[in-house]
């Protein structure tokens, strides 16, 4: 396990995503015919460099844990191509996928139900290594859990402790400590700090930033607070039922967001400088269901510049000078 | 014959178990705190059933007698087969009067001649002169082998089938579901009926019978609960780290169903235990279990002067068993529950 | 000087448990005038929730507000009332909205009947169609498109946003004078939240409502209140008016949790973490309950009381230290 000095993003693209496309089956019917499709996912793509905090930001119902969750291949894609260090790995059997899994963890939101209540924290974190047998006989494997507890700033003691002895910060350590067992490259953190009080999200944010310098640590960062995303990430990419609508680096994201969702978004979180109070949101409306999509772009029912062409067609992607954005308005 | 040997060694194997069993609770601590949480709360359910299982116990351990010690007996068939502790306790073949006698009576009820063994039935005596209490005693040892016995049985099934179908899903599921809709659309006790007809009325038979016939409910809760767990975070996170799907099944959805398992087994019991009461009313149940006595009395109860003493031990003992299974089972749900535990913790 | 319209003087909310007194809340005090919004921030397990179901007398057993607690709601002694008075009181002097629509909302019934029945709990002189006509307007009031359909709508064919509207409906249909809001828009979605928070504030404005608003986000603070109350294990820890708290904070807690929580003003400056965990109700320090993860805690910390310390224009804080840098200026 080699320790890198901190790194700026190297350039490598460390996983690439091409029209991934995962659609859950809609079923009715005594003998549960389908009759349409939930599109989870519908056409995304994203690059992330190695070393990179990469944020996908949307609000429930846009598809972005279904994304994690699909490159992992917890559930299976229909459709589309992700590349790991230049790999393809959707084509691949599921025995030749499996020692990859070494290299691709998750963080899960709730830390509650991410941990099994009948575990002790010593056999949740022992899990990974056993099942790639990283360290064999059981004092090692203890002594190897101690040192990713402390890792994580908790007492190797606990260890023998079940998980609703613990407050939820240090639960959530524990599933960090978990995925740090096999030692991974890529992190997807899904809503990883959403469950947690204010205070303790800072905590686990320092945590989390902290191991990626020490470690060179990739995160795919997927939340729907966007304070958050200012904070810790470098790219960023806006989802919104199933599709990604705008992308580019954190900076030009905030400073100058480009597709009106984008700005909806920006517009709506409710500052604490004192001198900025009084939302204007600009939006109408609310989040639809990803069951039942409206056609052409889905944003324009409550976009408030929409024209009628965004009824018709899905807008083509458009290339900005930091990013894309999927919008028929004219990049500025 | 045999049947006494494998009853003995079954014994034997039981109490290993027992140690075994106790020895793995001793060493999990969420075990041993409800263990000791169960004890704090029903200590007289515990004592009871634990003075059942002695009894039980007691009467499976037997052999056979030297011909000279059983000189003195009348009936040498008898005498040549093996009788349990509870059998030498009890002595039937000589502790016996001629015919019915009230509980503690000195003379016979209907004849009215003095006993041989005056004021020492404590529950009085059946139509054979059999002492009350000894068949009641015998009658433990049939209950708790059928509420437990087929219990082993259905478990197992149960869980296998039910876990495939839950965590599997597709065309196991399909499967599984088509089966156990076919046998919960067959009423039961008919269907119970016809198998004992067909394999006959040993224990056994009777057990297996029992058996085919109670699986489905308990699949059924162990498909839905299987479904449940299978969604659950930490099975994401379990697949996200490479456990397989058989070490998946071994260390997280099992041991999620254990306290399932442990609720519906002494629920299973006492339901068996109770339906093995109406085959006996029906002539089809096992030889010299409560629901015998039970089924007697259905004559003797219009008789004038009522005697009662035969389903009274019968029922009282059926009655207790039940209930202090019932309430272990509730007061282990309450413990076992994780959502309870979490409040309280 | 007018009377404030809702005062709570010593509330506390406790649990008995073996044979000691858990305190939940302990020793809280506060005013609210009519028309004002006063924000109570605090994270899990402070106590928040708490004081509003007790102003409600809805603490679930076997939770009890303590004695010496007073309550006056417009000069009533709201812990004196009798069961029947208080119910009177819920839903037309006082109303409350939850966090979650999903579970406040009868799942049976449609939601245009749940706030008319509302109106006729309160109010037997209105007849039925009145009742529903001032429902309809009062939904387009609250955004609900096409009010007079969404009557006769379910709860679940309505989305979050439209569920809080109707509970927000529900909750001012009687005009009530004082409104709770336990986390109001925490369960929405971001774009939801804004449009919900602007309701609010327009409705305050036009029915003059005073609102006690429960909330964790300092955002939401900032968009609605006037005044806000720090809350840190069971205790007032801060209390000033909106501008003040928010930059010119005093106590160690407050301090702390602005300089923890990102927002989206701020770029990757280092979050300042507030280190160790909550405490649980009846542990950890009972002099002050911040003591033990303070960065500035000193010798009377742990074991007494700290004292409140008045620094001017309605801005109090609970802290020794606070109170030994006054003393020294």
């Amino acid at each position: 396990m080699t320790e890198s000095a901190g790194t700026a993003p190297d350039h490598a693209p460390l996983l690439e995503v091409e029209g991934l496309k995962t659609w859950f089956p809609i079923r009715s019917g005594i003998f549960r015919k389908t009759t349409g499709h939930v599109r989870a996912v519908d056409g995304v793509d994203l690059t992330i460099r190695a070393g990179e905090t990469f944020a996908l930001v949307g609000e429930s119902g846009c598809g972005k844990t279904t994304v994690g969750r699909s490159i992992l291949r917890l559930v299976e894609p229909d459709a589309g191509v992700v590349r790991y260090q230049g790999q393809e790995i959707l084509d691949l059997a599921r025995t030749a996928f499996h020692p990859l899994r070494q290299d691709l963890q998750i963080i899960m939101q709730d830390p509650a139900s991410a941990l099994d209540p009948r575990m002790t924290v010593r056999d949740a974190i022992a899990e990974g290594i056993e099942s790639f047998n990283l360290v064999s006989g059981y004092q090692a494997i203890t002594d190897r859990v101690a040192e990713l507890m402390q890792l994580v700033s908790l007492d190797p003691d606990a260890m023998g402790r079940y998980p609703h002895e613990f407050s939820g910060g240090q639960r959530q350590r524990i599933c960090i400590a978990r995925a740090l067992a096999v030692d991974p490259k890529l992190i997807i953190c899904d809503e990883a700090v959403s469950a947690l009080d204010v205070s303790i999200q800072a905590q686990i944010l320092n945590l989390l930033r902290r191991l990626q310098r020490e470690r060179g640590l990739t995160y795919l960062f997927i939340t729907h607070d966007l304070s958050v995303v200012r904070y810790f990430a470098d790219e960023v990419a806006v989802m919104y039922l199933g599709r990604i609508v705008e992308q580019g680096s954190t900076e030009r994201i905030f400073a100058a967001p480009h597709h009106p969702y984008t700005k909806a978004l920006l517009s709506a979180v409710p500052s604490i400088d004192p001198d900025r109070r009084g939302l204007r949101p600009k939006v109408l409306g609310d989040v639809p269901s990803p069951s039942n999509p409206p056609s052409g772009c889905h944003y324009h029912p409550r976009c408030p510049v929409a024209m009628p062409q965004c009824a018709r067609e899905l807008p083509p992607v458009r290339q900005l000078s930091d990013g894309t954005s999927r919008c028929f308005l004219e990049a500025e | 014959m045999v049947g006494y040997i494998i009853s003995n060694i079954a014994v034997v194997a039981l109490l290993i178990g027992f140690v075994v069993v106790a020895r793995a609770i001793r060493s999990s601590r969420m075990w041993s705190d409800a263990a000791r949480n169960l004890w704090r709360r029903r200590p007289f359910a515990i004592v009871f059933v634990g003075v059942f299982v002695v009894i039980a116990l007691l009467d499976s351990v037997a052999w056979i007698s030297a011909p000279a010690a059983m000189a003195g007996v009348g009936d040498q068939v008898a005498a040549s087969k093996p009788r349990s502790i509870i059998d030498r306790l009890f002595a039937p073949e000589t502790f016996r009067e001629t015919s019915y006698s009230a509980p503690l009576a000195d003379l016979g009820f209907y004849d009215k001649q003095r006993l041989s063994y005056p004021g020492a039935h404590l529950l009085g005596t059946d139509i054979l002169g059999n002492d009350v209490l000894y068949r009641t005693f015998k009658g433990v040892r049939v209950a708790l082998l059928i509420g437990g016995l087929t219990s082993l049985i259905v478990i197992p099934i149960a869980l296998a089938f039910g876990i495939s179908a839950g965590y599997f899903g597709g065309r196991i599921d399909d499967g599984v579901f088509f089966v156990m809709t076919v046998l919960a659309s067959v009423p039961s006790l008919l269907l119970l009926i016809a198998l004992i007809m067909v394999l006959g009325t040993g224990t056994l038979q009777v057990c297996v019978a029992l058996g085919v016939t109670s699986w489905v409910s308990f699949c059924r809760i162990t498909r839905g609960e299987t479904l449940k767990i299978r969604e659950a975070e930490y099975i994401q996170s379990a697949k996200a780290l490479g456990v397989s799907d058989w070490r998946i099944i071994q260390r997280h959805v099992l041991p999620n169903l254990i306290h399932l398992v442990v609720i519906t087994f002494a629920l299973l019991f006492t339901g068996l235990v109770l339906s093995e009461t109406i085959l006996s009313y029906l002539g089809v149940g096992v030889q010299g279990s409560w629901g015998q006595m039970i089924d007697q009395a259905r004559d003797e109860l219009s008789r004038t002067p009522v005697i009662w003493w035969n389903i009274a031990g019968a029922s009282v003992a059926l009655f207790t068993l039940v209930l202090c299974v019932n309430l272990i089972a509730d007061a282990l749900r309450d413990i076992t529950d994780p959502r309870t535990r979490r409040e309280q913790s | 000087m007018t009377r404030p319209l809702l005062e709570i003087s010593r509330l506390g909310v406790e649990v008995p448990i073996h044979d000691r007194r858990i305190p939940i809340v302990e020793d809280l005090s506060l005013m609210i005038s009519a028309g004002e919004v006063l924000a109570l921030v605090g994270e899990s397990g402070c106590g928040k929730s708490m004081t509003a179901l007790a102003i409600m007398r809805l603490v679930p057993k076997p939770l009890r507000i303590a004695s010496g607690s007073e309550i006056t709601f417009d000069g009533r002694p709201l812990l004196e009332l009798s069961v029947p008075e208080m119910r009177a009181m819920r839903g037309d002097s006082i109303s409350m909205i939850f966090q979650d629509p999903m579970s406040s909302l009868n799942p049976v019934r449609t939601v245009g009947d749940q706030v008319t029945e509302v109106i006729a709990l309160h109010d037997h002189r209105v007849s039925r169609a009145e009742a529903r006509k001032r429902t309809i307007a009062l939904f387009e009031r609250t955004g609900i498109p096409e009010p007079a359909a969404r009557y006769d709508a379910y709860p679940h064919q309505l989305s979050g946003g439209l569920k809080q509207r109707v509970m927000i409906a529900m909750a001012l249909i009687m005009q009530p004078r004082l409104l709770i809001a336990d986390e109001p828009t925490t369960a929405l979605d971001v774009t939801v939240q804004a449009q919900i928070l602007e309701l609010l504030r327009e409705l305050q404005r036009e029915f003059q409502t005073a609102i006690l608003l429960i909330t964790h986000d300092l955002g939401v603070v900032n968009e609605l209140a006037d005044r806000v109350a720090v809350m840190y294990g069971g205790r007032i820890a801060e209390e000033a008016e909106r501008v003040d708290l928010l930059t010119t904070s005093r106590h160690p807690y407050t301090k702390g949790l602005l300089a923890s929580i990102p927002h989206v003003d701020r770029r990757h400056a280092d979050l300042t973490e507030i280190p160790g965990v909550v405490p649980v109700p009846g542990e950890g320090p009972m002099g002050c309950r911040f003591a033990t993860r303070c960065p500035i805690a000193f010798a009377p910390c742990q074991d007494e009381r700290p004292p409140a310390v008045d620094l001017g224009s309605n801005h109090c804080a609970w802290c020794h230290a606070v109170a030994k840098e006054v003393a020294a200026s």
